[in-house]
């Protein structure tokens, strides 16, 4: 498990300069806001789409209950059907097992479908380093490949750049000619792509979903590069989370228009793939297909109580679109590969909580992630109780220009809410320090103080007027209104 | 119950108190309006959920239990704060999960807890309080009220029945305005973007006054309105029903 890749303490200074980036403000606020109205349309199209949600994630916690025989149940199917499986504790064992593959298959260079699996466990690296050539065939994810950043979005991994951004990108990389015109531009990654598939004797890809009963994988898509992927090559290798798997071909209806519907709005999306085996004799596809079964930090969350829900996500992206945490600071914030609220979940519990220990904080725990969940993930639940390990486990924060650690912080604001004199006396002290730092507002009344010391009360001030307490507060306004 | 008044204690909230106290005058006021007896027990402070909603459970714990007795022998307990009645509603059941001796009372608890426009409209069957306000007014629902409680309609029902208001709703209504308990100290400058964006809604829709149930959110709001020098004014709901123009 590598912990050196996630940089979330990087978290707020990312954030900064987000903020600061007119450029990157808007092409998230277009694309978040399109993704989420985009789903709010095709979910009015469909009665029922609660119960659906309600089933999905009923069906989620019968695989989660019972994971290890569906994954026994999936790896001889596979077999039975003449794929092969392979194993992966870690991200590092999946890379070495992927590597093996490659070299027997006697490529050099490897056409990928999108995953972001493959993300996590940097397999584009490991590839590199073995002198591999491996090309992302999604557009978003070669744009993103291209520019030598992680994905800024599960679904959408270019979300971050404009038009623009990505003609010069073109340009710069593939030597096209300047456009702004969405089809020319596709029309130069196609190009581009289309000896890489002819040439590649590997194709990668992901799995959205890997069904126990019969040994399929099944991959949604919109562009069709994963059909392409998994069948052009002569060898075929699939990345797959282990927590991937539903029990029935049958139940695949539920998640297919969950999916399609939460992602990106769509009943369905442009392909959906099912794939089981190898090519069989005198058909098209691949004389080999491999299955790499990778835990990489899933089997510790299925023995966690508290988290085991963060694997039912089927990575639809919809919490990232709602979030208004996410639209803010976008994707490459969170320091890692997910991001949004479920990547404040899945980071910590794959890559390590002390790496990843700003995350869970970044929240307002609004609800809307949960409110759009395909599988109804009770996120900000789950963010609460990462709060609740990260205080118990790391050293408290000092804040900057702060007498005390925030730990004794609270422990004091413990000790005077206990006692309802010194909650009294408090006020009473908070409205004399005030007096001399507040000042009458604009139309009279409430005074207002604009700088207040100490962190955290100073980062309240740096954008925002603080009101004075009331020089009467309810508790001696009452007196006079007891009946 | 019976004929007799229903006897209600008032849990004003620790922002309340200090800096809100007009609208637990307000609050009191409406409610004996509405037909109720109120109480107020002085030994009350804050719910706990600053520490909870930082991570810093045994503490929240510590502060939480004390809710338990302050409220004994009244039949309701009204708060002008949806957040506050979802750290009582929600969260104490986790809270006090491992404990079940005390878990019992924070059941009992939790049966009459209510926040202050639900209780109204469910418990009172009390909509018309008499104000009247000429103005454009957008309400913001507050997360925990609409997405923990599930309360969107009755303080509308309330608001609309105010008379002269023009009750317009904001694009996207539903967004966090940003406060987030320590969310907005810990993220300060997503928090303020936050609440710039709350504002603009209201702006856009023409509104004069902001209306929330929510002492942070309204203060969170109120600070950036007026660090900017906007015209957009915020009300608590209460403050509002009371308003004679």
């Amino acid at each position: 498990m590598s912990e050196t890749g996630v940089q979330s303490a990087a978290i707020h200074e990312r954030a900064h300069e987000a903020l600061q980036d007119a450029h990157l403000q808007g092409a998230y606020r277009s694309s978040t806001l399109r993704l989420y109205n985009h789903r709010l349309t095709a979910i009015g199209e469909v009665p029922g789409f609660e119960p659906l949600r309600q089933r999905g994630r009923e069906l989620k916690r019968e695989v989660m209950d019972h994971l290890d025989e569906y994954l026994a149940q999936f790896a001889d199917n596979v077999e039975r059907q003449g794929g092969k499986v392979h194993w992966a504790r870690t991200g590092e064992e999946a890379c070495a097992v992927v590597l093996e593959l490659v070299r027997k298959a006697g490529a050099q260079e490897v056409v990928k479908g999108k995953s972001m699996l493959g993300e996590e466990i940097e397999l584009n690296h490991a590839l590199e380093a073995a002198n591999i050539r491996a090309v992302e065939s999604d557009l978003g994810e070669l744009i993103v490949q291209l520019s030598g950043e992680r994905p800024a979005h599960i679904v959408a991994p270019a979300m971050h750049k404009t038009r623009h951004d990505v003609s010069d990108l073109f340009a710069n990389k593939l030597h096209s000619e300047p456009t702004e015109d969405p089809e020319r531009l596709t029309a130069i990654a196609r190009g581009a792509l289309r000896e890489v598939f002819a040439k590649a004797g590997v194709g990668m890809s992901g799995a959205n979903f890997a069904v126990a009963e019969t040994g399929s994988i099944v991959t949604i898509e919109n562009e069709g590069n994963i059909r392409f992927c998994t069948t052009a090559p002569r060898v075929h290798i699939a990345l797959v989370g282990i927590e991937k798997i539903i029990p029935r071909l049958s139940d695949l209806g539920v998640f297919l228009r969950l999916l399609g519907r939460s992602g990106t709005g769509q009943k369905l999306t442009s392909y959906t793939s099912i794939l089981t085996g190898p090519r069989r004799a005198g058909e098209d596809g691949p004389d080999e297909m491999h299955v790499v079964m990778i835990d990489n930090g899933r089997i510790a969350t299925l023995a966690d109580e508290k988290m085991r829900e963060m694997l039912y996500c089927i990575r639809c992206g919809a919490c990232l679109n709602a979030c208004p945490v996410y639209r803010k600071i976008g994707g490459h914030a969170y320091g890692w590969v997910y991001s949004g609220p479920i990547g404040a979940l899945v980071t910590p519990q794959l890559a390590g909580l002390g790496p990843a220990r700003e995350l869970p904080f970044a929240s307002s725990l609004c609800g809307a992630c949960r409110e759009v969940c395909p599988v109804k993930i009770n996120i900000p639940d789950m963010l609460l109780h990462l709060r609740g390990q990260v205080q118990e486990r790391f050293p408290s924060p000092r804040p900057v220009n702060s007498p005390v650690s925030e730990r004794r912080g609270i422990r004091l604001w413990a000790w005077v809410m206990k006692r309802p004199w010194a909650f009294a006396l408090g006020g009473a002290v908070a409205r004399l320090g005030s007096g001399f730092l507040s000042r009458s507002g604009r139309e009279g009344g409430r005074r207002w103080i604009t700088k207040l010391p100490f962190d955290p009360f100073s980062n309240w001030t740096d954008g925002r007027d603080f009101p004075a307490p009331d020089p009467a507060p309810f508790r001696a306004r009452w007196k006079k209104m007891s009946e | 119950m019976g004929n007799h008044p229903p006897n209600v204690a008032l849990f004003i909230t620790c922002l309340g108190d200090q800096f809100f106290p007009q609208v637990g005058e307000s609050v009191v006021r409406i409610l004996r309006r509405a037909g109720a007896r109120v109480t107020f027990n002085p030994a009350q402070t804050c719910c706990g959920q600053p520490a909870f909603n930082t991570g810093y459970r045994e503490e929240a714990r510590e502060v939480a239990a004390r809710m338990v007795d302050l409220f004994e022998g009244v039949d309701y307990v009204v708060a002008p704060s949806g957040s506050c009645t979802t750290m009582v509603r929600v969260f104490y059941q986790e809270l006090f999960a491992d404990e079940p001796e005390l878990l019992g009372k924070v059941q009992q608890l939790q049966k009459r807890f209510f926040e202050f426009s639900e209780f109204l409209v469910k418990i009172m069957n009390a909509e018309d309080l008499g104000a009247s306000f000429p103005h454009r007014v957008a309400y913001h629902d507050s997360c925990h009220l609409y997405r923990e409680l599930g309360i969107e309609t009755e303080p509308r029902k309330l608001i609309r029945a105010v008379k002269g208001i023009e009750l317009v709703e904001m694009k996207d209504n539903r967004l966090c305005c940003g406060f987030g308990g320590t969310f907005s100290v810990k993220y300060p400058e997503v928090s303020v973007a936050m609440a710039e964006d709350k504002v603009r809604a209201a702006a856009e829709v023409g509104a004069e006054y902001l209306v929330a149930n929510d002492a942070g959110c309204l203060m969170h709001m109120q600070g950036y309105i007026h660090r900017q020098g906007l015209p957009l004014k915020t009300l608590h709901l209460a403050e509002l029903l009371e308003m004679h123009e």
